[in-house]
């Protein structure tokens, strides 16, 4: 379906990849100044460009009425939410993480800390899709509700950036960072366990 | 020979009580039209029946299976005025999706069931590029290869031809003589036999 409609995964990858090409424009071209912020600027363009991305995870379905089918079904409401967001994932966080070496090498980060900046991606993104699953399903059908969404997601998404952001600066100076990354497994574990669940209790009370 | 009894059943939203103390009985073969002018409740009715929407009192009961339990979603079909199709879906695309979040089989000959509603030409083009009409069709065609026994459909007329409406009229006719039950909301007159009607 996404390949039918490319603009609703398009659209939040390409925020990703122009805002974080402006910052050596506005900031400055110096790669120390650059290597020293990228971290968090690169994880912060992430949480954005997948909360850009979150509108659609159920918002057409819930136009169509497909969501109506999907809580009536006999399969497990939880399990048909959880593949959607790895679809979701598949979408928004897989492009990201594909395109952050090139982005990093742009912002002068050298090659350990690029490691860890993909390492961070690849445990905390799937992360953000299933955090925000709760969110969206929360606001399906509210519209115009993105910067709802935005409230009550973003609060939830701080640890994730601060121990992200704190694992790729430890990496830049050559610091033990193993703390932050099963800090990051553990959000991760939780996530895959808890927010299938609740989504889906969030759906079936916004359709009611 | 099954059974759905509703029981002095009440529905609220937000301050307005929408039905109170209803009761009615559907048994096999039989076909219910729920009537009533605009905001009575006939879609919120179908939905509490289908398990969208909570209730405020009473008791719905369908064969002692438990509202909402696996074995009791298996046996209902709920079409509401949604087209609940996918627009970036073709027809066949589409009528495969609904059968895989319902009980029907996947082996079904889909195409035979465009053929039915007249859609045989469509089947590869994409949803978004159909008519209203068109769209209802593909929704419901999905009676073609429904497995489950009771049937809501909320407005299943609306946006059809009158040909269009001849057909599903024949088929939930057949449908209930073969034992199934069927629930429906319309504001159009129905020309199905044996139909027992309820106001809201």
């Amino acid at each position: 379906m996404a390949v039918r409609n490319p603009s609703s995964f398009l659209n939040p990858l390409m925020f990703f990849v122009i805002s974080i090409s402006l910052f050596p424009i506005a900031i400055s071209p110096e790669a120390e100044t650059l290597s020293n912020m990228a971290p968090g600027i690169i994880w912060v363009i992430t949480m954005l460009s997948v909360l850009l991305s979150l509108n659609t995870l159920f918002h057409y379905d819930f136009d169509n009425g497909v969501l109506e089918q999907m809580i009536i079904s006999h399969h497990s409401l939880s399990l048909i939410l959880l593949a959607k967001t790895i679809a979701h994932w598949i979408l928004s966080g897989l492009p990201i993480i594909i395109l952050s070496p090139f982005l990093g090498m742009a912002l002068f980060l050298d090659s350990k800390s690029i490691n860890i900046l993909i390492v961070t991606l690849i445990i905390a993104t799937p992360c953000l899709s299933l955090i925000g699953s709760i969110g969206a399903s929360l606001v399906v059908g509210i519209k115009n509700s993105g910067m709802l969404l935005s409230l009550l997601i973003l609060p939830l998404y701080i640890p994730i950036l601060i121990f992200a952001t704190s694992a790729v600066s430890h990496a830049q100076s050559n610091l033990v960072m193993d703390g932050q990354l099963y800090f990051l497994g553990f959000i991760l574990i939780l996530s895959l366990i808890l927010t299938p669940f609740l989504s889906a209790l969030s759906l079936k009370i916004s359709l009611e | 020979m099954s059974k759905l009894k509703v029981n002095n059943l009440s529905c609220q939203k937000g301050y307005n009580l929408l039905f109170e103390n209803l009761s009615f009985e559907i048994n096999s073969g039989e076909i219910l039209k729920v009537s009533g002018p605009n905001g009575s409740g006939k879609t919120s009715l179908l939905r509490i029946i289908a398990g969208l929407s909570s209730f405020e009192s009473g008791e719905i009961d369908y064969d002692s299976f438990k509202l909402n339990s696996d074995a009791y979603k298996l046996d209902f079909l709920y079409l509401g005025h949604l087209a609940t199709l996918s627009p970036e879906l073709s027809c066949i695309e589409n009528l495969k999706y609904s059968s895989l979040l319902g009980n029907e089989s996947l082996e079904n000959d889909y195409s035979i069931a465009l053929k039915q509603v007249g859609l045989e030409k469509y089947e590869n083009d994409l949803v978004g590029t159909l008519s209203a009409g068109q769209k209802k069709r593909i929704a419901l065609s999905l009676l073609f290869i429904s497995q489950s026994n009771v049937w809501l459909l909320d407005e299943p007329f609306s946006a059809l031809d009158s040909k269009a409406i001849k057909i599903f009229e024949k088929k939930i006719e057949e449908h209930c003589k073969h034992g199934g039950m069927c629930i429906l909301t319309t504001h159009q007159e129905c020309n199905i036999e044996n139909l027992k009607e309820i106001s809201l």
